[in-house]
């Protein structure tokens, strides 16, 4: 193991904190990630409606395998055009 | 481990590495017989074979907890007391300690010993590190076995985008090997968080950036300079406008770090002038949390805001170094900073005398900023060695270039008035019929720089109107 000194004035933690929840959903943009598991697409699909329903707009994506991470041009693709990501993690 | 250090008797610490260690051998096998030596080895556990019974300690915790500096080392410990120690072979010590007479009698009478390995350098930081005896009181950060540092050290956002160099407890302890400053002397409040740049801090970031030890007085005297309030670097880097801090160095220690004043000085590729420039930097994020596009608000930024040091070309130069112009003496090292950006070139490859010259120049400079601004920023003039020869050919001083420069940026208000030319920007129509400066008095700052060849100076704009309404340039010495 590594022990850096931290160059900073250490006024914030030494794990980097997740990024704030959104107060509010309201013009933001959801993406949800089916990641290719048995019937998920089915449950996403019917969870983005529910949202949709709430005028908030959403964006489908898929992993091409639940094996496997996400491609990069996929994430860098997320990561480009939503604001939030919801995706199953299992069936 | 101390622990097992005898409670009477002598202790010798070898190595192997060592030819006074080696003529001594058959004088510590003799007293390990006879005297009940115990022998520890720095090096190569089967040294010395004159000697039954040796203790290895290559993990160096007893040379360390001894504070051995030199091989080979005689102690003598009474009742777990140390009561005497020798170093190197020296026959009258060696048998006042022991007790013995008539020791190594083929033997010289004397002869000095080595450098104990403890002590070298990149050992002596890792046993304090292992010892606990470091000092330094920064918060310490693990970084898993799996775990990228590079990419670590990116995630927690220490990196002006750049790869950096870890800063271990190691090569910290080295850094503040550089200055005899305490590492925890408070240099100042570093803008926007306004929190406590202290030696060690900066020597954490001046690691990071990629210094030597011997650049961290340089390093120390920049930040120290951008912290005076006349500097105004919370302005400087909240700006929407182009500047960041530019370091001049001048004095001894230009050379002694191996400074480029010369050819792409203000170029890449040397080592200093990269990483000090970059130190600086690096502080200003770190430390004081200023990072682009939240408190730094600059529109474009400017290369410079990487890194931007370069030290002042002295050597042959018929005008006074920056320094000394700024009052300090000559041959004291020090940093100049100023809040500049860019470079803009002045390209005079036929003035022969040095009234084309410094006509040349102001009509550069009348240029910052925009065309229809007066006064404007102010502005550091980097001048060749082809172009200084012409002014020290004609006997000008530096004192005389800055005269005529003034002189020479005198601007018809006309030509300054807001839509003249065919140009929106400018000022009130109340400029038509005055003569105007482009520089408030003192605006220009000179310094000289670059490769033999080439006529070629350099403009390093400032910021915004200049002077005291915005940042003063700051000279500070370097101190050790």
């Amino acid at each position: 193991m590594t022990v850096l000194l931290d160059p900073t004035s250490e006024r914030s933690p030494t794990i980097r904190p997740r990024l704030p929840r959104p107060e509010r959903l309201d013009g933001l943009t959801i993406g949800i990630l089916d990641i290719a598991k048995a019937r998920g697409d089915v449950f996403l699909h019917r969870l983005g409606e529910r949202i949709g329903e709430r005028g908030i707009a959403v964006k489908h994506y898929a992993k091409p395998t639940n094996t496997r991470v996400a491609p990069l041009p996929l994430r860098q693709q997320i990561a480009a055009e939503v604001n939030l990501v919801i995706e199953g993690l299992s069936d | 481990m101390t622990a097992s250090l005898p409670q009477n008797g002598l202790v010798a610490v070898v190595k192997r590495d060592c030819p006074t260690c080696e003529l001594a051998a058959p004088v510590l096998g003799a007293l390990a017989r006879d005297a009940g030596l115990t022998v520890y080895t720095q090096d190569d556990p089967t040294f010395p074979e004159t000697v039954a019974e040796r203790i290895d300690d290559t993990g160096l915790d007893v040379s360390h907890r001894l504070k051995i500096e030199i091989v080979p080392t005689l102690i003598r410990f009474e009742q777990g007391r140390e009561v005497g120690r020798t170093f190197g072979w020296d026959r009258g010590e060696w048998e006042r300690l022991s007790g013995v007479v008539g020791l190594g009698g083929d033997l010289p009478e004397a002869r000095p010993g080595c450098g104990a390995k403890n002590v070298e350098p990149g050992v002596i930081e890792r046993l304090k590190v292992r010892f606990n005896e470091t000092g330094l009181r920064s918060r310490r950060i693990e970084i898993g076995e799996d775990e990228d540092e590079q990419e670590a050290m990116y995630a927690r956002g220490w990196s002006d985008g750049l790869p950096l160099v870890p800063p271990t407890e190691e090569r910290v302890l080295r850094m503040l090997d550089g200055t005899a400053r305490d590492p925890q002397e408070v240099l100042g409040l570093v803008p926007p968080a306004l929190a406590a740049a202290t030696v060690e801090k900066v020597a954490i970031n001046a690691v990071m950036a990629g210094c030597k030890p011997e650049y961290l007085p340089v390093v120390l005297a920049a930040v120290e300079a951008v912290l005076e309030e006349s500097f105004a670097m919370h302005g400087v880097l909240a700006t929407t406008m182009f500047v960041g801090p530019v370091v001049i160095v001048n004095g001894p220690v230009r050379r002694r770090i191996g400074m480029n004043a010369k050819g792409n000085a203000l170029g890449q590729g040397n080592r200093a002038n990269g990483a000090i420039g970059r130190a600086l930097q690096l502080v200003i994020r770190n430390i004081g949390e200023g990072r682009p596009q939240e408190v730094d608000r600059a529109t474009l930024g400017n290369p410079g805001k990487l890194t931007y040091c370069f030290a002042e070309d002295e050597e042959g130069s018929s005008w006074e170094p920056l320094s000394v112009e700024r009052g300090l003496k000559s041959g004291q090292s020090a940093v100049t900073v100023f809040a500049g950006y860019g470079l803009q070139g002045i390209v005079d490859q036929k003035s022969r005398d040095p009234e084309s010259l410094a006509k040349s120049f102001a009509g550069s400079l009348k240029t910052l900023s925009n065309v229809k601004h007066a006064p404007s920023c102010d502005a550091l003039l980097v001048v060749c060695p082809e172009h200084h020869r012409t002014f020290k050919n004609a006997g000008w001083s530096k004192a005389r270039l800055y005269e005529e420069l003034y002189r020479l940026c005198e601007i018809p208000g006309a030509d300054l008035v807001a839509g003249a030319n065919g140009i929106a920007e400018g000022g009130p129509p109340t400029l038509a019929g005055k003569t105007v400066n482009k520089f408030r008095p003192g605006g220009i700052m000179i310094a000289r720089a670059g490769g033999d060849a080439g006529m070629f100076s350099g403009i390093i704009a400032g910021w915004s109107a200049g002077g005291p309404r915005s940042s003063l340039p700051v000279t500070k010495e370097v101190r050790n």
